[in-house]
Formats: structure tokens, C-alpha cells, sequence
């Protein structure tokens, strides 16, 4: 229990390490107008001051205060048509912020069939909050006042206010927030608490227990399986335990490339902080900027990058978890151990009801000398699949290879950001002509493969050589780094572009599986047909985008992502309808081979499916470990059994 | 689901104006014109550039015939080379190679001999739309009934001629071996299957991997027949499962998303091979298909054949069918290369399919007045249609009669509206059928073929075989339009036998009878139940019956109604029993195939001449062969294999026991439940 001891000197020199590479993350910023603070759980025990202490995080205590509420990430960041009807997208936070994209109107209007002047805008909060002053939108809290009493003595911060509350009900799948936009919220937590460390877990997880309040961990809010839902039928107190204030990398282990990182981190600080130290995880999900890395461990998450530094299971080392029984680990950090069913297999998956990850030993490495983006386009989707396998057969992916299919290689296209040189634009043209016209490759069905190359400079350069010339075996043309860099982007900033089309009537999702190579292209094929035809039988007025991407490759598959979106004008209830369709692709997944999830999880959305998934035995043992650990059910979310 | 495709066929023909006369174009331009006419048809959208050799090329290196070939060279002993080489031999034998002139030629003969055969041909252009639709999305597969070597190729002329891609199609071995032809019927884009494949693995394999490969890469649409070989009887015939599964193989496996099943219902006036059929169920053998045969039987093309319908039914989704009764996960666990056995839910379903395909072809039949008045010849005592003749008067009144029961049962009927015209068609029928009946002084009679002078005085057998080929004729013409009248013909039956009216009794010989006649008529393998309301509601809709909670009672105008459901049974019921007393009171236990079909015809035979049978009918070795195929389903005959011969061993109780319930002697027990078909 290292975090415990107070002012050891191991941990004085860490505390001073850590002020250094804040102070230096700090000055790259522009909104710094705090004082630093030491990484002493103790210390803050006393503090309930809320303003003082989170302005140097990337996510302060009162979330709404930099993020969107009702949509995806920052308040200051999002995809508008100005006045002249081009797209633009605010902010200064990305690449692609502050720019002018002149090819996504139009293409937004002629795949959803949308129009400028149909309007569909959100509620907005102070609408939202004036609603429910009157009208008890939001419920009042339940407390336990017993829980509520002997937490307090604690001194752990917690808060039941009703924004607060309302911001911990939900993840972002589409219902969820597309309620919110709608100002309709159901059931919520009735408070929320921001544990320190995992010593302030411990005394949460006991007082829940003590009382009996429903707990339920929250990371970075980022679900898309129904996971934060509260249970409607839940009638204790729910108490949200917000990790986002146990964000400290504990210490760095150089001589075994470990760090001892509290669960509450979010992807961006811990690679930022650990790249102070010349070091990274290369753990790159997509929600990389908002998920925690107890988030990560509990859906067991995959990364970008995953092809050189793995997913979540092979990153993880150690981990603490602390559970109505006690505090689960192991007691070494052995790599592997044959020590029966590896314990750490109970943690990685529980999607939070088991109990809440507070730390994690994780692998680092040194940052990559080099890194350097490039596409290929393929002639055929046929063609680029099987440039894929033939890679993955090989073991030569690079540290990301993503194939697009012709639709999301139009969507990528459509997000170019205007040019400024007559010379790109000039160039840009030549290359279209070369390709389609020279090579013959039809527009309307050739695809794209984007790579991201890590490492040395000169294995970078070899390896991407090898790649190229597989791919050239497949038909492929090399495209480029520019587009490859922008396929990356669109994972990035597809979220906000959701909320763009909620302004507009669209409305859509991604979702993902995973599935053995012989079935790839029967998959993609099948499941974007499935949603194409269940739209047309549910009565949506619009033809919908249904596109995939093979987004990881393994030895023995790949993961498939798909996106679908659609105008739900003339619908009267366009979620219901959207539910119906996502339910129906998923069916045709697992017809078809594939996964109830490769890392989004299970949640509550895709639980009606796991008996098939895991067996009637699976379940069971899944139950009995819940039922052991967690027998009055504290961790009460109903997620997954 | 069933209810919902009950009427897929039926909604559509209400009025005949949609039938457009293909050939009145051919009469007014040139035929070169057309067989060298610009083709550009629009392919399935996902369709794999891939010619003939790609195709053969894609069976012989599929993972699947990679297997079975393992599989056959360990059971053998023989090298893997040696068994992909008689891979490929098979294949080669079986493969089309579809080649667009070849097509042009063939469109250029087709369209001289049916402009001299037809008077006209008709075709449904809405089908054909949709079908154009059809094809672009997903594989198609053609589905038409086999009456006539006519409707071979017809299909691949239409579809030349409206611009749809050209199938490829499955076609009997004995037409590869005919000089010329064969070739011909190769490059027009058939495939030849041969009869007896049995367990021949290998074949089996390469066969199933070339049908799986054409619906996979959508090359072309595929055109089967699912009853599996030509209808000597123009009734329906058991569906095949086989072609069906491979078929169909593909999308439970989700090598595609969807696949369009298209049934196609061709009936004709008159068929080309009547008189020929007729004896060949006579048991005078079929000649074998030869091209010299072929052009022997060219005096058959001096006469008038009336008008055929081609009648494209509306496509049927195979996803859209299979919902909820396949669980497609069940491929999930084993490479779907994996030569494996078709697990019960997908036997089922296949079967359900193919039978329900038999069914909607049957509803998109086109029915003429012949098929009603041979109904209705059938009817009289044979001998007054040979000696005494039917009364015109009388034959045409209960035509019409007919007529109207058949259009209250949705039948659609290829019959101009208007009274004054029906004695006009009727006789004009009667014309066109001259090698069945003529009209002399106000009365019909049945025509009996001219024997050679020689050898007359004719012996009375060999005047029983002359009238049982005119009667058979007359009977395949009947045959035509007995599913109009089947399921309530079975209910009159039951009503005539039980005498009963509590609808339960009703019910439980209504299975009884639809169980033992299930290989006569097609029906769907589970239905029974619906089948009986289908057979109620049919009957109270033109009045025949009362139908309440608990009974079914005949009304006074019902009598006349049911006695002819009634009659329209009776040769078979009759036919049946005959046999069944064949195998009670023969001595024998055990027998083979031949030695029945020859011992049950001479007995039919004597109790013709003795006046005991009335039907001549029961002399049709197609009803003898699906009497035994009956007992076999019913477990009451069991087949084994000694030496080269089937052979048959007889549970002489148990069929007395089913006589004595067809006879009313016993009520209905539960027969053994029809164990689901084998694939």
C-alpha cells in the first residue's frame, strides 16, 4: 500500500518529479491560472474547497465546466455551418480546429439527404435547469443521510447537485445523448463522490457496504454499452464514484519500463505525462482524450496501436481493485504466472460491477524515434481485405493499419480542411486523375488503407517498404501520408461530428466486433446491407450511410468497425427506430461470426446476448464470482450478467 | 409465414391484360433482327467478373473440394492427383460454358419452332420487371415448373429477348449425350447433372461446389427445377432437396446477404410430349434422348399447341423465408469449408421451402378450360366416352359450372369473360385436343389410336392399354388443375367416407387421407391444420358448407359440390386400393422395384377387364411408384439394398390397417409422424 505512506522519501522526489512535468505540460497551454498542487491524497482530505485544486487537470471536478453536457467533448470544440453554409470546425484544440472544410456540406447533404434549413437544436442547460426547477426534471437526490453523515467525516469530497448528477447518468450511445438534447433525463445518481486515492475508495466502498448504497464507478464517461445507465428499478441510494481526481502517475519504473498510475487518468494526460519522461503506453483508443485507464481495464479496451504495444490485458502488470470483499491483487509483478485462472481476467471485463480499479501497473516504453502516417488505395474493398490478411499472415502490420471502405473513404475525403496553395489543390487533382483515370480504379468502389509506422527511423523506412510491396501485390497505389494522417483525424472527430448531425435530423453510431479473417468480407458486406434494408422496412425516409473499416488485424481475424447514420425526418420516434436497427445489425453480426464486442463491451445495451456468447455455464461462472465478491450487489449498475 | 406467401402468386394475374403475347412481336419482325438484337442486360451489382474457366478454376481450388478429396483419397487409397483429376473429369462433364452467339443461334431456331408450335406465348411483364429488379440486387434463382422439354430453354428466351441476364442451367445428363445438341444446350448455359448419383461423394461435392459457386459469385442467375425431373403426370412432383440445399447453402452460411428465389409458372394448352408421356407411364418406355429421336419426332411440329403462359412470380427473399427457423450461428464453430451434414432445422427449413415453392409455382398456373373439362370426362364412365359419347350439352353446362367453383377457389383462369364466348372456347378447345376427343353429332368421345389393320381384331388387353392412353392423356390434362381443388376435395372425401361432421373426426381423416396422398399431391410438410381451414373456407365461400366451432355440415347446394370434389378423387383413392391389395394378399414379403410395378399393372389390368375397377388410371406406374414411396414414408414398406436390387419388405398389417381406414372400415390412428426428408 505505498500510496498510503505519507511523505517517504520516495515519494517526496516523486511528488517533485511530478511538479516538474506538470509545471511543463502547464506551459504549453494557454488557460493556466492556478497554483500546483501536490499529488498528497492526504492532504486533500481536509479540502472540500471545489475551485482551488483542478484547474491544472484536463477534467475538473464540475465536468460541465470545459464539456459539452449534451454532446461529445470540449464546450469550446464543434463542427458548425457558418453563415456562408460551410462547415467549420471551433476551438484550438485540434489539427483541424479553426478551419474551414469546404467539401462537407455537401457531402453531408447528399448522403443523409439533409437540408440547411431543416433544424433540429438541442435544449439547452439553462433551458434544461429552468425546466426542471419547475417541472422536476431531474428527480430529487435519495440520500442515505446515514451514508451521507460518516462520509462527511471522511472528508472526501461529494456533491449532490443536480448537474452534476445528471452528467454522471450517461455514456454516449445515441439515445442517451440524444434524450439529453431533448432535455429528458430518467433516473440519475443521487450523488457523487471524488475519492483521492485508493485509500478514499477503500472508506467509500466500506461506508456503501456499511449502508447499503448502490455504487457505481465512473471513469470517463465515455460508454457506449448503456454501462452508466442507473438502473431505473434500483431504489438505494446511487452514488456515482467519479475516479477523475485520481490522475497521479505514482512512480516510473525504468529498470522494468513499469508505471504505478491511479485508475482516474484519462489517455491523454497519462501519455502526455509519461512523455515528459521520454516515455508512452502507445495504449490509443479512439476516446483516448476522455476514457480512464479504469475505464480501460474494466471493458477491457484495445488501442490504435495495439500491433506494437498490445491491447489493455497485455499492457496491464498489476491492478488494484477494491471490492465489497477487499482489495483484490496480486502479489508480485511477475510478467506471467501460472497461478490458475489469472485473477486479473475477473478485474479486466467487470465493466464496474465488481468493484472500482484504483491502480494500475502498466508497461511503458521509450518513445518512438519516428513516426510517419501512409495510405494505399485499393481498387476494391475484395482486394484491400485480402492486402490485410496477407500483411497480418506476414506479422508485419505496422503499428496501425486500418482499411476503409468506399463510403468512409468519401466521409474521410469530405473532411479535407480547405487548401491553401493553389499548388496542393493542383496536386490534389493529378492525383485523383492518376488514379482513377490512369489506373482505372472506379470512385465509386475503390478504398483506402490507412498505416501509422513507429519506431527507429530506419526500420520505419524498411517496414513500410514491406508493407508497400505487399499491398502493390493487391493492387494497391501508394496514397500518401496526408490521407492517411486524415483517416486517423476522422476517428478523432467523428464524435463531434454526431452532434453535428443531431443539429440536422441525423442521427447515428458506431459499433464494433470482431470476427475470423475468412469472414471479413461476408461480415461487412451482410451487416451494411442488414442496416441498409432494415431502414428501408422500419420506414426511414432517407438512404442511410452504413460503412465499415477493418480497423485491427490479428493473427487469427480482424476487428470491423462500423458507422450508421441516417435522416430521421418524417420519423416519429427516430430512437426507437435507430435502436431497432442497431439491434438487427448485431444479430446479423453474431449470425455471421462475429463478437458481441471486441472492446466497446457489453454494458447494458448488448447484455440480452451474452448467455449465447459465453454459454449457460460462462454465466454462471461470471454469476458466482458476483455473487461471491459482491453479494448485496453494491456495485449495482446490471451490467453484463 | 406460410399464410403470408399463400396468395404470392395469386394476387397478381387478376387481370389477363398484364400477359403480353411475346411471339405476336416475332411474327411482325425479323428473327434474325431479334437473335442479333443489342443484349445488354444489367448484372447483379455484387456479381465477381468470372468467366467459365474462372468458375471451374474457383470449384477445383475451393478449400471444400480440398477436403473431400483428402477425405476420398484416404478412403480409397488413392492420391489426392488422382482424385482432383476425376474432379475435374466431373467437372468438365457437368460445366456450361454460356457463350452469347451461341444464345443468338439458339434464339433464331427457338423463335421458328415456336411461332410453328404456339400460337402464342404469353408472359407476365410485371414479373419480368421485377425480376430485371430482382437481379440487380441479389443472386437469383429461377424456379420453374418442368412440363415440357419445351420450357427448357424458354426461359433463356424470354429473358434474351427483355434484356435480363441469361441463366445458367441445371439440366438431366441424357441431354449432354445428344450429338450437336447437347453442345448447343452447353453453351446456351446448362449444366448437366446426372440421374443416379447416390452416394457418390465425389460427385456430390464438385457438384455442390459448382451450384454453391455460381450463387456465391453471382456470375448469373441459376435456373433449377426443384421437382428435379420432367412431370410425366404435368401434376406437381415431390420437390428434390438436394439442389435446394446447395442453393440455398450459401446464404445460411452468409457468403451472401440475400438470395431471390423467383418460382416461374409455365403451363401450357397442349403439351408437346402428351401422347408420349401417356405410354411411357403405360410402361412403354420413354426412347432415349437422342438427336435422331429428336428429329423423328418432328412430325409432333405440325401441329397446333395453342398458347403457353409463362408466368414469373414475384421473388421471394430466402432471408425473408429462412427468419427464425435457421439459426445461422450453427456455422460458426467450424470452418464453413467443412464438408458437414445439414444439421434437422436446416433440413427442415430446405424441405419447407422447396415444398413451399411447389406451391406457390401451382397458384401462378394459368388454367385453361380443357384442364376443367377433362375434370369432367374423367368423371363419365369410361365406357360411354368410348362407345356412347358425352351428351355436348351437358359437358359444356358443367364447364361453365366448373368454372365458376374453380374461380371461387382463386383460380386463375385463362378464359375471356362473356357467356356467349364459352361454347366458342369450349369448342375450339375441344379442336386443339383432337388427339385426345372429338365431337360427333352433339356428343364428345375419346379418341383410341389406330392400330396397324394387321392386328386387329384387337386382343381386350391391348384395348385396355389403347384406352388407357387416351384416359391418361385426358388425366394429365385434369392434372393440370387439381391443386385448385385438392385440399377441399380431400374434405369431401372425408365427409363421404366418415360421414361425420364434428370438425375433430373431420380433422383426423382429413390428415389421415392428406398423409397417405402427400406424395400425389404436394403439400406443405406441417400444415395440415391450415391446410384443413383452407379446405373449410374454401367450401363455405361457394356455399358448400356450414362451418361452426364444432362442425362442418353440408348444405343442400353443397351435395353437388362435394360429390364432385369427390369424384375428382375417387380414381386415386380407387387406384391406391388396388395396390394396397396387391401387397396385403400377395404371398410375397419381399420384392424388387420392377416385379411390382409389372405384377401391380397386370392386376389392374384384370380387374379392368372384369369390370371391378372402373378406373383406368390405376394402370399409371407414376401412381404405383408413389404408392410405395407413400408406404416408405409411412414406414409400412421398408427398402433395403440385396445385392444390386432395391428391395422392398412389406408390413402386410399395417397396410391393411391403412386400407381399412381409406376403405371407412376403422377410424383414423396416428400414423407414423413423416420423419423430416432427407437432403
Amino acid at each position: 500500500m505505498a500510496s498510503n505512506s505519507s511523505g517517504g522519501p520516495d515519494r517526496q522526489r516523486i511528488a517533485q518529479q511530478r511538479l516538474r512535468i506538470i509545471t511543463g505540460h502547464l506551459q504549453g497551454r494557454v488557460d493556466v491560472d492556478s497554483t500546483i498542487l501536490a499529488a498528497e491524497c492526504k492532504a486533500q482530505g481536509s479540502q472540500t474547497d471545489v475551485s482551488r485544486e483542478e484547474e491544472k487537470k484536463t477534467v475538473p471536478r464540475r465536468r460541465q465546466d470545459i464539456m459539452k453536457w449534451n454532446g461529445w467533448g470540449y464546450s469550446d470544440t464543434k463542427f458548425l455551418f457558418n453563415k456562408k453554409g460551410q462547415a467549420e470546425f471551433t476551438g484550438k484544440r485540434y489539427r483541424l480546429s479553426g478551419m474551414i472544410i469546404p467539401a462537407l456540406k455537401e457531402w453531408f447533404e447528399g448522403t443523409f439527404g439533409a437540408s440547411m434549413q431543416h433544424k433540429s437544436p438541442a435544449t439547452t442547460m439553462a433551458c434544461f435547469l429552468s425546466a426542471r426547477l419547475n417541472s422536476d426534471a431531474v428527480q430529487p437526490p435519495t440520500l442515505n443521510e446515514a451514508f451521507v453523515e460518516e462520509l462527511k467525516s471522511t472528508g472526501i469530497p461529494f456533491s449532490h447537485d443536480a448537474e452534476d448528477r445528471v452528467f454522471r447518468a450517461h455514456g454516449h450511445c445515441l439515445h442517451e445523448i440524444f434524450a439529453l438534447r431533448e432535455g429528458k433525463v430518467g433516473r440519475v445518481p443521487d450523488m457523487v463522490v471524488w475519492p483521492n486515492c485508493h485509500n478514499d475508495v477503500v472508506k467509500i466502498v466500506e461506508l456503501a457496504c456499511k449502508h447499503n448504497v448502490c455504487l457505481i464507478p465512473y471513469g470517463g464517461g465515455t460508454s457506449v454499452s448503456s454501462a452508466l445507465e442507473c438502473p431505473p428499478e434500483e431504489t438505494r441510494c446511487i452514488v456515482s464514484v467519479d475516479t477523475s481526481q485520481m490522475n497521479r502517475i505514482l512512480w516510473i519504473d525504468e529498470k522494468n519500463l513499469t508505471a504505478h498510475v491511479e485508475a482516474g487518468i484519462v489517455g491523454q494526460d497519462l501519455e502526455q505525462l509519461l512523455n515528459e519522461s521520454g516515455y508512452c503506453t502507445g495504449h490509443e483508443p479512439d476516446s483516448m482524450e476522455f476514457s480512464s485507464l479504469g475505464g480501460w481495464v474494466a471493458t477491457r479496451a484495445s488501442g490504435m496501436k495495439k500491433n506494437i504495444y498490445g491491447n489493455i490485458e497485455d499492457l496491464v502488470v498489476h491492478v488494484r481493485m477494491v471490492t465489497p470483499q477487499g482489495v483484490i491483487e496480486k502479489s508480485c509483478q511477475g510478467p506471467r504466472t501460472s497461478t490458475g485462472p489469472d485473477i486479473h481476467h475477473f478485474i479486466m471485463g467487470s465493466e464496474g460491477t465488481l468493484g472500482v480499479v484504483t491502480e494500475v501497473t502498466m508497461k511503458i516504453r521509450p518513445m518512438p524515434e519516428y513516426q510517419k502516417y501512409g495510405s494505399v488505395v485499393f481498387p476494391n474493398f475484395e482486394q484491400g481485405v485480402a492486402c490485410l490478411r496477407e500483411v497480418a499472415k506476414q506479422r508485419c502490420a505496422p503499428a496501425s493499419i486500418r482499411l476503409m471502405d468506399n463510403e468512409q473513404f468519401k466521409f474521410g475525403h469530405a473532411l479535407k480542411p480547405q487548401v491553401s496553395s493553389m499548388f496542393t489543390s493542383f496536386l490534389d487533382g493529378l492525383k485523383k486523375f492518376y488514379i482513377t483515370k490512369f489506373k482505372g480504379f472506379d470512385p465509386d468502389r475503390l478504398c483506402v488503407a490507412t498505416l501509422l509506422f513507429e519506431g527507429g527511423r530506419e526500420k520505419v523506412l524498411q517496414h513500410e517498404k514491406q508493407v508497400y510491396d505487399i499491398a502493390a501485390k493487391f493492387g494497391g497505389l501508394a496514397a500518401g501520408e496526408d490521407n492517411g494522417q486524415r483517416g486517423y483525424m476522422l476517428t478523432f472527430v467523428i464524435a463531434y461530428l454526431r452532434d453535428l448531425g443531431m443539429e440536422y435530423y441525423v442521427i447515428g453510431e458506431s459499433f464494433e466486433t470482431s470476427v475470423p479473417w475468412d469472414r471479413v468480407l461476408d461480415i461487412c458486406r451482410n451487416v451494411k446491407a442488414r442496416i441498409i434494408g432494415e431502414c428501408k422496412d422500419k420506414g426511414v425516409q432517407f438512404q442511410p450511410l452504413s460503412t465499415c473499416r477493418v480497423t485491427q488485424t490479428y493473427d487469427a481475424g480482424a476487428c470491423v468497425y462500423f458507422y450508421f447514420a441516417f435522416n430521421y425526418r418524417g420519423l416519429s420516434d427516430p430512437v426507437h427506430v435507430y435502436e431497432q436497427v442497431e439491434h438487427a445489425a448485431r444479430e446479423e453480426i453474431l449470425a455471421n461470426g462475429g463478437s458481441l464486442s471486441h472492446h466497446h463491451g457489453v454494458g447494458k445495451l448488448r447484455k440480452e446476448w451474452m448467455r449465447e456468447a459465453v454459454s449457460k455455464v460462462g454465466m454462471g461462472m461470471l454469476q458466482s464470482v458476483k455473487d461471491y465478491v459482491d453479494p448485496k450487489n453494491i456495485f449495482g449498475n446490471r451490467n453484463l450478467i | 409465414m406460410t399464410d403470408e406467401y399463400r396468395d404470392l402468386g395469386r394476387a397478381r394475374l387478376e387481370n389477363e391484360e398484364e400477359f403480353v403475347d411475346i411471339l405476336e412481336e416475332r411474327r411482325q419482325s425479323s428473327d434474325l433482327g431479334h437473335a442479333l438484337r443489342t443484349f445488354s442486360p444489367h448484372p447483379y451489382k455484387g456479381a465477381q467478373s468470372c468467366s467459365t474457366a474462372d468458375l471451374k478454376k474457383a470449384v477445383l481450388e475451393s478449400q471444400y473440394l480440398h477436403y473431400i478429396a483428402k477425405e476420398i483419397a484416404a478412403e480409397t487409397g488413392s492420391s489426392m492427383e488422382e482424385v482432383k483429376e476425376e474432379a475435374c473429369r466431373i467437372l468438365e462433364e457437368m460445366s456450361q460454358n454460356l457463350q452469347l452467339k451461341f444464345i443468338r443461334l439458339m434464339g433464331f431456331t427457338l423463335t421458328k419452332v415456336l411461332k410453328r408450335l404456339y400460337s402464342s406465348i404469353f408472359v407476365n411483364m410485371e414479373g419480368l420487371n421485377t425480376l430485371q429488379q430482382a437481379v440487380q440486387e441479389n443472386p437469383v434463382i429461377l424456379m420453374p415448373n418442368h412440363r415440357s422439354y419445351m420450357d427448357f430453354l424458354v426461359i433463356s428466351y424470354i429473358l434474351f429477348t427483355y434484356d435480363i441476364p441469361l441463366p445458367v442451367i441445371a439440366a438431366g445428363i441424357p441431354l449432354a449425350g445428344m450429338k450437336m445438341v447437347g453442345e448447343i444446350l452447353r453453351r446456351s448455359g446448362a449444366f448437366f447433372i446426372r440421374r443416379a448419383i447416390g452416394s457418390d461423394k465425389l460427385y456430390w461435392a464438385v457438384l455442390s461446389e459448382y451450384v454453391r459457386t455460381v450463387v456465391k459469385t453471382g456470375i448469373a442467375p441459376l435456373e433449377f427445377y426443384v421437382e428435379g425431373l420432367r412431370s410425366r403426370t404435368l401434376k406437381s412432383v415431390m420437390p428434390k432437396l438436394g439442389m435446394m440445399h446447395m442453393v440455398m447453402e450459401p446464404f445460411f452460411k452468409g457468403e451472401v446477404y440475400d438470395i431471390t428465389l423467383v418460382p416461374i409458372s409455365i403451363s401450357y394448352d397442349r403439351v408437346l410430349e402428351e401422347s408420349l408421356l401417356a405410354h411411357e407411364l403405360l410402361g412403354i418406355p420413354k426412347p432415349k434422348e437422342s438427336t435422331t429421336g429428336l428429329l423423328k419426332a418432328s412430325k409432333v411440329l405440325q401441329e397446333d399447341y395453342g398458347s403457353m403462359h409463362v408466368n414469373f412470380g414475384r421473388p421471394i427473399s430466402v432471408r425473408h423465408l429462412c427468419q427464425g427457423k435457421i439459426n445461422r450461428c450453427q456455422y460458426n464453430l467450424v470452418p464453413r469449408d467443412l464438408p458437414q451434414k445439414p444439421s434437422a432445422d436446416v433440413q427442415a427449413c430446405v424441405s419447407w421451402v422447396a415444398h413451399l415453392m411447389v406451391k406457390v409455382q401451382e397458384e401462378g398456373y394459368v388454367i385453361g378450360p380443357w384442364a376443367l373439362m377433362a375434370c369432367l370426362l374423367l368423371q363419365a364412365p369410361t365406357r360411354v366416352l368410348t362407345e356412347e359419347g358425352l351428351l355436348w350439352q351437358e359437358l359444356t353446362e358443367k364447364t361453365l359450372w366448373v368454372r365458376k367453383l374453380a374461380l371461387d377457389f382463386g383460380a386463375r383462369l385463362n378464359w375471356p369473360s362473356g357467356q356467349g364466348q364459352s361454347s366458342d372456347v369450349m369448342s375450339s378447345t375441344v379442336a386443339l385436343h383432337a388427339s385426345v376427343v372429338y365431337r360427333k353429332a352433339g356428343r364428345v368421345f375419346l379418341v383410341q389410336e389406330e392400330e396397324p389393320a394387321r392386328e386387329r381384331p384387337i386382343s381386350p388387353e391391348k384395348e385396355v392399354i389403347r384406352t388407357a392412353a387416351a384416359v391418361l392423356m385426358l388425366a394429365s390434362y385434369r392434372n393440370q388443375c387439381l391443386h385448385i381443388f385438392v385440399r377441399p376435395a380431400l374434405l369431401a372425401t372425408a365427409f363421404h367416407i366418415t360421414k361425420a361432421a364434428q370438425k375433430e373426426e373431420l380433422l383426423a381423416f382429413f390428415c389421415f387421407l392428406r398423409d397417405v396422398f402427400s406424395n400425389e399431391f404436394i403439400f406443405i410438410p406441417g400444415n395440415s391444420s391450415q391446410d384443413f381451414e383452407e379446405a373449410c373456407s374454401l367450401l363455405r365461400k361457394c356455399g358448400a358448407v356450414h362451418v361452426s366451432e364444432q362442425e362442418v355440415t353440408v348444405s343442400d347446394a353443397g351435395l353437388e359440390v362435394l360429390s364432385f370434389l369427390q369424384a375428382l378423387l375417387q380414381p386415386f383413392i380407387d387406384s391406391y386400393q388396388v395396390i394396397f391389395r396387391y401387397l396385403c394378399e400377395n404371398q410375397v414379403h419381399v420384392f424388387a422395384e420392377k416385379q411390382f410395378l409389372s405384377a401391380v399393372r397386370n392386376l389392374a389390368k384384370e380387374l379392368i377387364l372384369s369390370g371391378e375397377l372402373l378406373t383406368y388410371e390405376a394402370l399409371s406406374s407414376d401412381t404405383h411408384k408413389n404408392v410405395l414411396s407413400a408406404l416408405q414414408r409411412l414406414e409400412t414398406v421398408t427398402k433395403s439394398r440385396a445385392s444390386e436390387q432395391n428391395e422392398y419388405t412389406v408390413n402386410k398389417a399395417a397396410v391393411r390397417r391403412i386400407n381399412d381406414i381409406l376403405s371407412g372400415k376403422i377410424p383414423p390412428q396416428m400414423l407414423p409422424s413423416t420423419p423430416d426428408a432427407k437432403l
